[in-house]
């Protein structure tokens, strides 16, 4: 690796990262706008022309607010959580193709930060850590609301991560491969498309994913009405925004990982690829918060049976019908 | 480069050790671990073994120490738990074990200064790393340790949900 490649290799990441912080800042006030408008309202639109600048205002207000640290809590801890659960989100982005590979000064540039070939594997590992600064959080607040916010977040992440991890097994059998540039190369026609190839994988793949994120459906360790916030109610200031960042983050991070591994990453006819790639992120964002404006919560005890007793045995069978169907 | 990407795994992984064993409250002390388990995963990808460090993080750093630490805030222990009679024996098996665990090291540094500071993040060689070439090994050489292993889950899962069952019935 030579100095170039380094250089290049930087200006990927601060590209790559710097466009998904933009898009976590303005995730904020797209999913106010829309949720306003499926509940028939207006939302911010008083900051800059139509809210444009609503995110701004908030980061601002949001920083200069009393940083508050509960008595009793502890303080290394409580102050680490966010950045935890932070992190992960963003580092899950550094295996996605955003476009095509590019040709410059006779370099053949890759668009994606690193195309390791366990993509997907990278993938899992780095979503279950996630779910520490959750769980950290939440005990480290030393409050009760927070701490069930936490262990029931943890119960419900290894549940649907047991699922999600076989729900791409099917894809992975019929891809055999982990690299994510790999499986966007084999979807090179709307056919070859691997939500066709895959349709039960895909739909366990994108309720797991949903899960992960705590959102609604899921968002049973924020639940207000049982758990005040649930285990960011003792946050302030830019750690609870660290919190929100976060979810956010995780939201895009998983369009991206939905639309390349089975609508076809960047592939598409006319447009430019990274048009494409953020066409197709764009849908999957829109229709996170359309699930949110239009589902209620699930009950604890529903949420954990639909996860063991209804995912589980599905994503089983999804490998089972995909073996059947690649030997015959 | 990659001798100065070692060191400072090798001095994170060492830090965080000793963060351990010495911290008092169980849920740091999980915490240093997971912190560990993170950093030997760096070392694995370092040596090109990214399938072998994608698992430790997945397995270890992801499931297994989630459930530790799951267990430890459920059932809040406390930093005073352990009886003065404990402690001695703990102690005195701590002794046992750290000098045995010492000989060990001293016998891997050995051998590994005799290879020269390189051995130490040699890439392992693309026909080893490799998916396909672990999971044909699994599959036909280690196959009778591998079925061990998973009959040994089952005992488990099934211990387990027996203690589970035997609590609800009283």
């Amino acid at each position: 690796m030579d100095t170039l490649d380094i250089i290049l290799t930087i200006v990927k990441v601060l590209v790559i990262f710097g466009g998904l912080m933009l898009m976590v800042a303005y995730m904020t006030l797209f999913e106010r706008r829309v949720v306003a408008w499926i509940q028939n309202r207006i939302g911010p639109n008083r900051v800059g022309p139509n809210g444009i600048l609503q995110p701004i205002a908030d980061a601002i207000k949001l920083l200069t607010k009393e940083d508050v640290l509960p008595a009793g809590a502890n303080k290394i801890i409580f102050s680490l959580a966010p950045t935890i659960t932070f992190i992960p989100a963003l580092l899950t982005i550094a295996v996605v193709p955003v476009s095509s590979s590019l040709t410059l000064f006779g370099r053949n540039i890759t668009m994606v930060i690193s195309d390791m070939n366990i993509g997907i594997l990278y993938i899992l590992a780095v979503s279950s850590i996630g779910v520490y600064g959750i769980i950290l959080g939440g005990w480290a607040s030393n409050s009760k609301y927070p701490l069930l916010g936490g262990i029931r977040s943890t119960a419900q992440m290894i549940s649907y991560e047991v699922s999600m991890g076989l729900a791409l097994v099917g894809l992975l059998m019929i891809a055999g491969t982990f690299s994510m540039t790999e499986i966007v190369n084999q979807q090179s026609s709307i056919i070859k498309w691997f939500v066709f190839r895959q349709p039960l994988g895909f739909i366990l793949f994108a309720i797991c994913a949903l899960a992960e994120t705590n959102r609604i459906p899921f968002d049973l360790p924020e639940a207000e009405s049982e758990l005040v916030g649930g285990y960011n109610t003792e946050y302030s200031s830019m750690k609870f925004a660290m919190f929100f960042m976060a979810e956010y983050a995780h939201i895009i991070a998983v369009s991206a990982i939905i639309t390349t591994l089975y609508f076809g990453g960047w592939q598409g006819p006319i447009l430019p690829p990274i048009i494409w790639f953020l066409i197709k992120v764009g849908f999957f964002l829109f229709a996170f918060v359309w699930i949110r404006g239009t589902l209620p919560r699930f009950r604890y005890d529903q949420l954990m049976r639909f996860g063991w007793l209804i995912l589980l045995p599905l994503a089983l069978l999804n490998i089972l019908l995909t073996g059947i169907f690649m030997v015959l | 480069m990659q001798l100065a990407i070692f060191i400072i795994f090798a001095i994170l992984c060492i830090f965080g050790s000793i963060l351990v064993i010495t911290l008092r409250s169980a849920v740091s002390s999980a915490i240093a671990l997971v912190f560990v388990m993170c950093v030997i995963a760096g070392l694995f990808a370092l040596v090109g073994a990214l399938f072998v460090a994608a698992l430790q993080v997945i397995v270890y750093a992801g499931a297994v120490m989630v459930l530790f630490l799951f267990i430890i805030m459920l059932l809040n222990l406390k930093e005073e738990l352990i009886s003065e009679d404990d402690k001695k024996f703990t102690r005195f098996l701590g002794i046992v074990l750290g000098t045995a665990f010492l000989f060990e090291l001293a016998f891997f540094v050995r051998t590994a200064l005799m290879r020269g500071s390189e051995a130490l993040y040699e890439p392992v060689p693309k026909t080893l790393s490799s998916i396909a070439v672990i999971s044909s090994e699994l599959f036909t050489k280690f196959l009778f340790p591998f079925e061990l292993t998973s009959v040994l889950l089952l005992i488990a899962i099934v211990g387990a949900i027996l203690l589970a069952k035997k609590k609800n019935e009283k």
